[in-house]
Parts: C-alpha cells; structure tokens; sequence
C-alpha cells in the first residue's frame, strides 16, 4: 500500500487528451450560441462531436495500453496560484480514466443516436443537444482531472447540465420541482465534498491525486475518517445512496435519453469513480470502508425494495439504479481486488441500464407517452426489437447465466462473504438477497411491459416500433449487455492494477462459503425471485391501485423516506428558515437598515455640500489643501506616524 | 555670452507625442481648407489614425528606458505602458465622439455661440453636424496627456497639465443639447482647474527653493535633482513637505480625489457623455500616472513619511464616492461618484511602495478605463426626443424594452462592483493584494467597506432595470451605429476577458513597472 504514486509525462498522441474535453464543449457552445440558425443541423452536431470523442478516446486507449506507466499527466496551465494554493489546470489519464472515457464516450454517442430521433419533435432538440454536450464534456472533465479542484468543477458541471436536462420540460410543474430537488440533494453531497477538498488543502496542502495519495499516511486516523466521510457525502449525493437517495427517481422527470445517459449510466456512477480514484485514503481506515460498504448494503436493498413497489416503467429503472449502485458502493467498500469489481459492473450496468432506459423510451414512443406499467402488457408482439433487446437487458440485470450481469455482480457477492467476521454473513446475505428481490421486481417489470393481456388505455389502437435510429443503438446496447460481462470481468481487473492503489490482491480471506455454493445460491435466488414474478404476474395486473400490506404500502411510499426527509430535514429547516427571517427581520434588518439609513441620511446630507457654486466648491478645495499642507507639515514635524 | 548647447533629442523616442500634436496641428488646418461636408470624415480618419500610429510607435519603442530632451522626459516602462493605455482608451473616446448615427449631427453643437435655450440654439439641437473643433481639440489633449505621464521634471508636467486641460475645458462646453448645463460645468472646470493649477504652480516654486543650496549641483525641478535634495539639501524640510503638498493637490484635483472632487459630479453630468468617458477614461490614466511618477521617482526618499495623509485622503475619497453615489438620481452623476470612490482605489495602489503595487495601480487604470467607457456608451444610447434621459428613473424597466444593452449594462455595474470574473475584481484584487504586502491594512478595510456600499447603487439600477415594470416614460434604446458598437463591444469585451484571464495585461504591467530617474 504504501508504494508511491507516480505520473509520468503525456507523450506524442497522449498530449491531445485535452480534445476529449474541448470538443463537446465547443459543440455545445457552438449550440448555445448560434440559437436558432443552428436548429436545422445542430442535432448532429451533437452527435458527431461525441463520435469524434469516442474514437479519439479509443485511440487514446490503445495508444496507453503500449506505455510501460500507465498513468500520463498532461499539465495545461496554473489554473489558481495565490500564495499556498496552486491548482492545476491538468488532466490524468491512467486505465480507470481510460475505462470511463469509452464508457461515457461510447454510450453517450449511441444515446445521442437515439434522441436524434426521440426528440424529432420537439421544439428544443438543439438546446437539447446543446445541454447533453456540456454534459459529456463535464463529465469527461470529472473524469480525466488529475486534482480534487478539476474534479470538483466536473462535478458541479454535471450537477448543472443534469439540472437542466431534468427540468428541461420548463412547462411541466413537475419537471421544474424534480429539477430543484435534485438540485437541493445534490447541494449536500457537494457540500461535503468542497469541505472535503478545503480539509485535504489544510491538511496536506496540495489537491493533486498524486500528492494527496502519497500524503495519506502521514495524517491521523481521524482526519482520514472525517476526510472520507465528507468525500462519502459528496459520493452518495451524486449515486442517489442512502441517505441522499430521494432525487434520483424523481429525475426521470426529463427527457427519456436524459434519465438513459446521465441518471443510469455515467452521471450517478460518479460517486463510484470518486471512491475508486481515492482509494489510497479509503483503504487507509478501516472504519470508513465499514460504513462505506453499509451504505452500498443498504441502500442495494432500499432501491429493490421500493423498485418492486413501483408502478411507473421509468421509476422502478430508476430505483433498480439506484440498487445496482449499490451493489458498487458495496463493491468499492470492500476494498482490495473488489474495486476491481465494482468497476467492472460500472461498466456492464452502464450498459443494460441504458439499454432498459433506451428501451423504455421506445416503449414510451410507441404508447403516447404512456408509463405507468399497468397499462402495458402484450407488447411483445407489437415490438419485436425493443422487446428482444429489453430482455437482453433484463436477463443481464437479474444476473443470469451467461448476461453480463452475472459476470460483473456475482463477483462481488462473493467479496462480500469475503470478509473476516461474521459481517461478512451480514453484506454477503444482503447482497444475495437483494439479487433475489431484483429478480422478482425486474421481471415484474418485464412481464407487465411486454406480456400477458393488453391493458392499454383507449386512445391506443396498434403501437408501433421505433424507426431505425432508435433501434440501432437498443440493439448495439443489447449486444453489450449480452457480452460485456464475460469479456470485462476478463480483462478489466487486470488493466486496472495499473491505476495507482487499485491492484490490491483479490481475497484476502477465505469465504465464509466455498465459492461454488455462492455461484449456486445466487443463481438459485435469481431463478426464484424471477419465478415468482412470473408467476404473479403472467396473467396481468389490475389496473387501479390495489390495497396492500404494510410492507407495500411502506415501498410505495419510498420506505418513508421521503416523510424522513421531511421531518427531519424539511420541517426543522422550515422552522430553522423561519426563525431565522425572524431574526433577520427583526435583528439583523434593523441593524442594516439602519446602517443603509444612516448611510442615505449622510449621503442625503453631504449632497447638500454639493450646491453648485463654484465658489463654495473653491472655499472646499481651498479648506481640503489648508488640511493636507498642515497635515504633511504635521508629518515633517513627527507629529504624526 | 556662452554657447547654446543644444540638449540631444531621442526623435524616435518621442515620437507618439510629437505624432499626436501634430496631427492636431494638422487638425486645425483641415478646419481652414476642408470644405464642411467632408470634415467629419477626414478629422475622425485622422485622428484615429493618428492614435494608431502613435500606439504603434509606442509598441516600437516598447524596450526604450531613456531620459531625453534635455531632462524634460522620460521614456521608460509606465510611460510607455500608460501612454498606450491613453492611446487604446482615448481611440474608444473618439468612436463615440465621432458617432453621428445615435444623435443626428453627433454628440456636439453646431453652433457653440448661440444664446442657449434661445430659438437659434433650438434650431441647431435639431440635427445640424456638430462641430468638427472637437478633433484637433481631442487630439491636443491626448497629446498633452502623453507628455503629462512622460514629464521628468515640474515644469513640463505643469506645461502638460494645461495643454490636455484646457481642451477639456473647451470640450466641456459642447453639449448639444442643455446648453446651459453643459457651458455651466465648463466653466466650473476651468475655474476650478485654473485655481488647482496655481496650487501646483506654488507646489513647484517651493520644491525649487528647496533644491537650492546643495553642494555642487544646480537647483532644478528635475525630478533627478528633487530626488538627490530630498537626501542632501541643506534647506529646511518645510519647504520640501509644502511643496510637496501642493503637488499633491494639483493632481489630486485632476484625479478627483477628496476633497478636491468636487467639481467631478457637475463637469461629469455637464459635458457631453463621449467628453465625460474620455474625461474618466484617459485623465484619470494621465493624472495617477504623474502621481504614480512623482511619488515614486522624485519623493521615494521621503520614505513614505506622507503615507498617512495620502491614506487619509484615499479613505475620505472612497467614503465621499461611495456614500454620495447611494442617493444620485442621475446616471451620469452616479458614475462621476462612483468614478470618485475609484480614485480612491487606485490612491491605495499608488500607496503601495513596491513593484506590484506600481503594476496593479497601472493594470486598474486600464481595467477601469474600458469599463468606464462601455457604461458612458451605453448612457448615450438611452434617450428620448430631449436627447440623453439620464435620470435614474427613466431607466426602469429598461432590461424589458432593451434586454441585450440592460444586460451589457448590469454587466459592467457588476465589473464596477468588483464581482469576481469581471475585470472590477482583478483590479481591486491588483491594488488590494500589494497593500495588504505594504502593511497598508486599513487602507485595504476602508477599500472593502466602501466598496460594499457602492455595490448598492449599482445594484440598485440593476433592480430598476430589471425587476421594475417599463413605465410611459421608459425611454428606448437607440441602436447604435458601428462606431458606438465597436467602443462598446470591445469595453464590454475588455472587462470580461481582463476578469477571466488577466495575466497577461498583469505581466506587461509589472514588466513595465520600474521607473528610470
């Protein structure tokens, strides 16, 4: 572990990392600032500015793959030097960054592909495209900085394009309100994670990664905890993890390929990247990875269980997000070789959760915008592609032999019974169990999408499949849900020891249960959980509410969480906001407002010395020079100073 | 008798100078032999030609540290930086003053010897051209101005100071329309500006009586020669201290500084909008630079002794801008308040004995000058059928009628607030930073404060503009023809770029800080 970090120089091709940032933003201000002239053609401005990053991106990778240390930094310029604080203005590119740019690249091109067509009609297409561009720019800027600052400001650029797109309806009302709340939850997070960085600057003085890594294991136990919790914080607000989980199905509220891009397949993994980038300071403290993986546990169980409770097709992929984020929170917890994994399922998610979401918008398409699920049913027949292709997804989120799904979480089910207690029964059984409850929500889903009797509302008479532009990237998604599991949990691992502090060895202790019985187990609860959705649900649903249990009526409601939040949060700030205009208005107004009084009172005064006379404005000058000849006789005297 | 020695004249050294007056010259017999119809054309041309030309000798000379001319000037880093500063500035000065598509005929009168408000003066508000005097009057101005930042000894300075004053003076009283006004606030200017220079005048005779006496060296007003008595003159230090007060006033009342400002909010409002940007832009450039010079060159072994009274002034000047600028009713005078408070700032620079100091004083003028500029543009495009609607409350609702000049506008207030990204930030940051390094504290707490109170005004024509509705008498905005834009666009441009990436003006500055003696 306590190997130093080291960097070396960008080289030949590797100096243009910067373009993989430079050319979305161009794009996108290209967009903004032409306005309407660019409404014909922007749309595939878009696209082709992210096409044009995704194959540089690649020839990045290959280019990184021949260099003997793999971890290059390009400095582009002093971005704040006052006094102590210098921040760079630089980019680092190693194997972990490397992953994400072809995750965020790749995807991202296939969903500009897709909302070409999905937004044809709409008004907006190129303000769209204009927004999705700043955030496949900041989001490559979140990755690739090579210091806390750089990826503070991709961050907070994320935080605000995600804004944007999310309340990119303005009409809706519930667009604008899922728009600040996420906004407010995200606040948080990023509140923990500038005091994070401010402590990393005190402390160690510096916010470059190199630095900080090889400074870690000079600073006290508690403040590596503090620091961590902070950066925790600012992690779990961008995943949606417990406890700032709540804005993150509410932001299905923009745009399908909005909630497909930003809220299930890069934005929300960023917590995930955090973690991983700072593992040096995870790893220094156990405790902190304790709570880390709780929060994974945890939350991986919340997300299924109000996903099973749900009844909006966007929702309950939201909520299955939030789980399967879960699921890497765990990961990255763990530690060790499981960083690996986590990362690893970053990727495969990235791509079937896009491929539901896309899927999901296509069946929204076909169906006037319908989404709640119980007005679904039978579309398999009606659409051939998005029906397959959901499938793919779905087979590969349950975890089923041979998905990818299997490949990347199965693994970390097994690291989960890794550990050397007896936590390692709790995190493995909650990690197993909640691949159970995945199964019987998902297919829940799937079924009363695309199966059984046709519930649909009246205006519907024959929906349609989506044209070609939108099926083409469902189906190259499909194709990577089908096989990039077995091949990323091949190769990944391996590539990323090379990122500094990610090579720890896999396994440090023995399972509590033999291996095999783990594989066995989880494809058993999976069978089952999906059975039994199939069961309940092959025949349809009704098409109103249903009476329900607690248990029900608790998960539809989010567990309470949301009631949490408000007496926990939103009650005593009400009352914390009212006091406090009280004593503003009362206290502090008084006191300013007499301050701005007396300050209009003497100005209202002073003006008066200004009459207009050109003689009393001499009688001033003449009364000013008397002033200041005495005053610098006084000083040749020593009188004064 | 003896021999005329003839002191030896670096030409090419001086040569933005001798450009400048001359094309002045050269101006007032384009008045005699160019028929009317063309003047405006061929003055404008050549005015701003001339200024090109200049700023490119300027940027020629730009490794010159010599002192010529027998003493008199000395071409060194500030000079050749605040002589360019004047030059890019004064160009901006003369798009608007050139300007005839936003008032027909142009900013100035036609007929200055009219009785005002009498019929005939009526007559020629209603669109005949303006006098086209304005150019070589301009002109002899920025060419006083070059010399006045140059000038190494009192007499030339004082020389300098009235050939760009009495131009002013004269430019002052143009206006177009509220002819009363505007001859009213020439008047003042050059009572006032006469009465200043009598101060500066005594100023001198009392330093030359205090270089006398010294072994082996002639008496002068050199400033080489005030620098070795300062150390070596057997004479009493009275005179030295008087002397230097009085200097000090007759560029403080140029500067409008307290409590010699007073003339400022009525000169300012008076004159026509082009006059008073040209006025707040390139004066308040000429006068801090000689005070940057005559401190730093001639004074610098006083050590700073007058620091205090300097400071105070500073702090009474930034109090007197900033709190009278809260209850102005007119734009024009809101901004000659708030030019004031700014003379206050940049009085903390010229405080701060050092390198950077030097630079950031240096870097401000310029930051302030574009700013200064771009809002006295924007002014000349809000009117009515009376002219110019300055009065505060003609201007709200105006971020309704005209959202892309309200926006233009409140983003110059906020550069003139300070908020971070606009130039107004870096600069006071310039000034601030070396004067908190000098132990100047106070001066920086009473720099803040004051800004915090000025930041109300400017707000507060922000929410004017903005949050109110437009009422009846909501004025529009002219749109400008291209020489407004361009002195617009690039004052706007100039104020976010110098906010977002300041370097490299900072780095010329402070490579250009070091004076020759």
């Amino acid at each position: 572990m306590e190997e130093t970090v080291e960097y070396a120089q960008a080289t030949g091709l590797l100096g243009g990392v910067w373009l993989l940032v430079a050319i979305p933003l161009l794009s996108a201000a290209i967009l903004l600032l032409l306005g309407r002239r660019a409404d014909r053609w922007g749309h595939w401005l878009g696209v082709a500015a992210i096409g044009a990053a995704f194959v540089l991106g690649l020839s990045f990778f290959f280019q990184l793959r021949g260099l003997e240390n793999k971890s290059v930094e390009l400095s582009l310029w002093d971005f704040i030097a006052v006094g102590d604080l210098r921040v760079d203005f630089g980019l680092l590119f190693d194997p972990l960054a490397a992953v994400f740019v072809l995750l965020i690249t790749g995807v991202g091109f296939l969903i500009h592909l897709y909302a070409v067509e999905y937004m044809a009609h709409d008004a907006g297409r190129r303000r769209f495209f204009a927004y999705f561009n700043l955030f496949v720019a900041a989001m490559l800027l979140l990755v690739l900085g090579n210091n806390y600052v750089m990826l503070y400001f991709g961050w907070e650029g994320v935080g605000l394009a995600s804004y944007l797109l999310i309340s990119f309806w303005t009409d809706r009302p519930s667009a604008a309100t899922a728009g600040k709340k996420a906004f407010l939850m995200n606040r948080v997070g990023d509140a923990g994670l500038a005091i994070g960085i401010f402590i990393m600057f005190a402390t160690l003085g510096t916010t470059q990664y190199d630095e900080v890594f090889n400074g870690v294991g000079a600073l006290t136990g508690t403040t590596v905890l503090v620091l961590g919790l902070l950066l925790l914080l600012g992690a779990a607000g961008k995943s949606g993890q417990f406890p700032l989980q709540a804005w993150l199905p509410d932001a299905m509220e923009g745009p399908t390929p909005v909630s497909a891009l930003i809220h299930a397949a890069t934005m929300v993994t960023a917590g995930v990247y955090l973690i991983a980038r700072s593992n040096p300071i995870f790893s220094a403290n156990s405790t902190l990875q304790l709570v880390v993986v709780s929060v994974g546990a945890l939350t991986l169980l919340i997300g299924c269980i109000i996903g099973a409770a749900k009844d909006d097709i966007k929702r309950v992929l939201a909520w299955s997000t939030v789980s399967q984020i879960g699921y890497m929170f765990l990961g990255v917890g763990l530690g060790g070789g499981a960083y690996a994994l986590a990362i690893v399922h970053l990727l495969a998610h990235g791509f079937f959760k896009a491929n539901m979401f896309l899927g999901a918008g296509s069946v929204m398409h076909g169906m006037k915008d319908q989404v709640d699920i119980r007005r679904f049913g039978g579309l398999s027949k009606h659409m051939k592609i998005t029906w397959l292709t959901f499938m793919m997804g779905w087979l590969a989120i349950i975890g089923m032999f041979p998905f990818s799904g299997f490949f990347s979480k199965e693994p970390i089910i097994v690291a989960a019974f890794e550990r050397e207690d007896w936590t390692a029964w709790l995190f493995g059984g909650a990690a197993l169990l909640g691949a159970g409850l995945t199964a019987f929500y998902m297919t829940r889903l799937f079924v009363l999408t695309f199966h059984g009797p046709q519930r649909w509302t009246e205006d519907i008479e024959h929906p349609h499949e989506s044209p070609k532009l939108m099926t083409i990237p469902l189906i190259l998604l499909a194709v990577g849900s089908v096989g990039a599991g077995f091949l990323l949990s091949t190769s990944v691992p391996d590539w990323l020891t090379a990122t500094a502090g990610l090579g720890g060895e896999h396994g440090e202790h023995e399972a509590v249960l033999s291996h095999a019985v783990i594989t066995v187990l989880s494809l058993l609860v999976t069978v089952l959980g999906a059975g039994l959705a199939w069961f309940l649900f092959r025949a349809g649903t009704a098409t109103a509410p249903q009476p329900a249990g607690v248990l029900v009526t608790a998960a539809r409601r989010n567990l309470y969480t949301d009631a949490v939040n408000e007496a926990v949060f939103e009650k005593p700030g009400i009352f914390l906001t009212r006091a406090l205009v009280y004593l503003d208005n009362r206290g502090i107004d008084g006191l300013v407002n007499g301050l701005a009084a007396a300050v209009g009172g003497g100005s209202g005064r002073l003006r008066r010395m200004q009459t207009g006379f050109v003689r009393s404005y001499a009688t001033s000058i003449l009364a000013g020079a008397l002033l200041v000849m005495v005053a610098f006789l006084a000083v040749q005297a020593g009188w004064l100073a | 008798m003896t021999e005329l020695k003839l002191p030896s004249i670096d030409y090419a050294a001086l040569s933005p100078i001798l450009i400048m007056l001359g094309t002045a010259l050269l101006g007032v017999l384009v008045e005699a032999l160019v028929p009317r119809r063309w003047r405006h054309v061929v003055q404008l041309t050549l005015a701003l030609l001339a200024v090109l030309a200049a700023l490119t000798m300027v940027v020629l000379n730009s490794d010159e540290r010599i002192i010529t001319a027998g003493q008199a000037l000395a071409i060194d880093g500030p000079t050749l930086f605040l002589q360019g500063a004047i030059l890019v500035l004064a160009a901006m000065a003369l798009l608007l003053i050139g300007d005839r598509s936003v008032e027909r005929g142009g900013a100035f009168v036609a007929q200055a010897a009219v009785t005002a408000e009498s019929a005939d003066d009526r007559r020629q508000a209603e669109g005949r051209n303006g006098l086209t005097e304005v150019y070589p009057l301009t002109t002899f101005a920025i060419g006083g101005m070059l010399i006045f930042v140059a000038a190494n000894d009192l007499l030339t300075m004082f020389i300098a100071l009235e050939v760009f004053s009495l131009p002013l003076y004269l430019l002052c009283a143009l206006a177009r329309r509220r002819r009363l006004l505007s001859q009213e606030a020439a008047m003042k200017y050059f009572l006032l500006g006469a009465y200043a220079s009598a101060f500066f005048l005594f100023g001198v005779a009392l330093i030359y009586g205090f270089t006398a006496g010294m072994p082996g060296r002639p008496a002068g007003v050199d400033f080489a020669t005030i620098h070795a008595a300062v150390s070596e003159s057997p004479a009493s230090q009275v005179l030295l201290f008087a002397g230097m007060a009085l200097l000090a006033i007759g560029l403080l009342f140029k500067a409008a500084a307290a409590p010699f400002h007073v003339w400022t909010p009525d000169v300012y409002q008076g004159a026509p909008t082009p006059v008073t940007g040209f006025m707040a832009a390139c004066t308040k450039v000429a006068a801090f630079g000689a005070l940057l010079r005559v401190f730093h060159v001639a004074f610098t072994d006083a050590n700073w002794d007058f620091t205090p009274v300097l400071g105070a002034v500073a702090v009474l000047t930034m109090l007197i801008g900033a709190v009278l600028a809260v209850t102005q009713t007119d734009i024009k005078r809101l901004l000659a308040y708030s030019s004031i408070a700014n003379a206050g700032y940049l009085l903390v620079g010229v405080l701060a004995p050092s390198r950077d100091g030097l630079a950031g004083t240096m870097f401000y003028l310029v930051a302030y000058g574009f700013s200064v500029l771009a809002a006295f543009a924007v002014v000349t495009l809000v009117r009515d059928a009376d002219g110019e609607a300055t009065h505060l409350s003609r201007w709200a609702g105006l971020g309704r009628r005209s959202p892309f000049f309200a926006a233009l506008f409140t983003f110059i207030l906020l550069a003139f607030a300070g908020i971070p990204l606009t130039s107004g930030f870096m600069s006071k940051f310039a000034v601030f930073g070396p004067a908190l390094e000098n132990g100047q504290t106070w001066l920086v707490i009473a720099g803040v404060l004051t800004s915090m109170v000025l930041a109300f005004p400017y707000l507060r024509v922000v929410v004017m503009m903005w949050l109110s509705e437009p009422g009846e008498s909501t004025p529009t905005v002219t749109v400008p023809g291209g020489l407004t834009s361009a002195a617009l666009m690039i004052g706007v441009l100039a104020t976010l770029v110098l906010g977002i990436a300041p370097a490299p003006l900072l780095d010329l500055a402070t490579g250009a800080a070091e004076f020759v003696r």
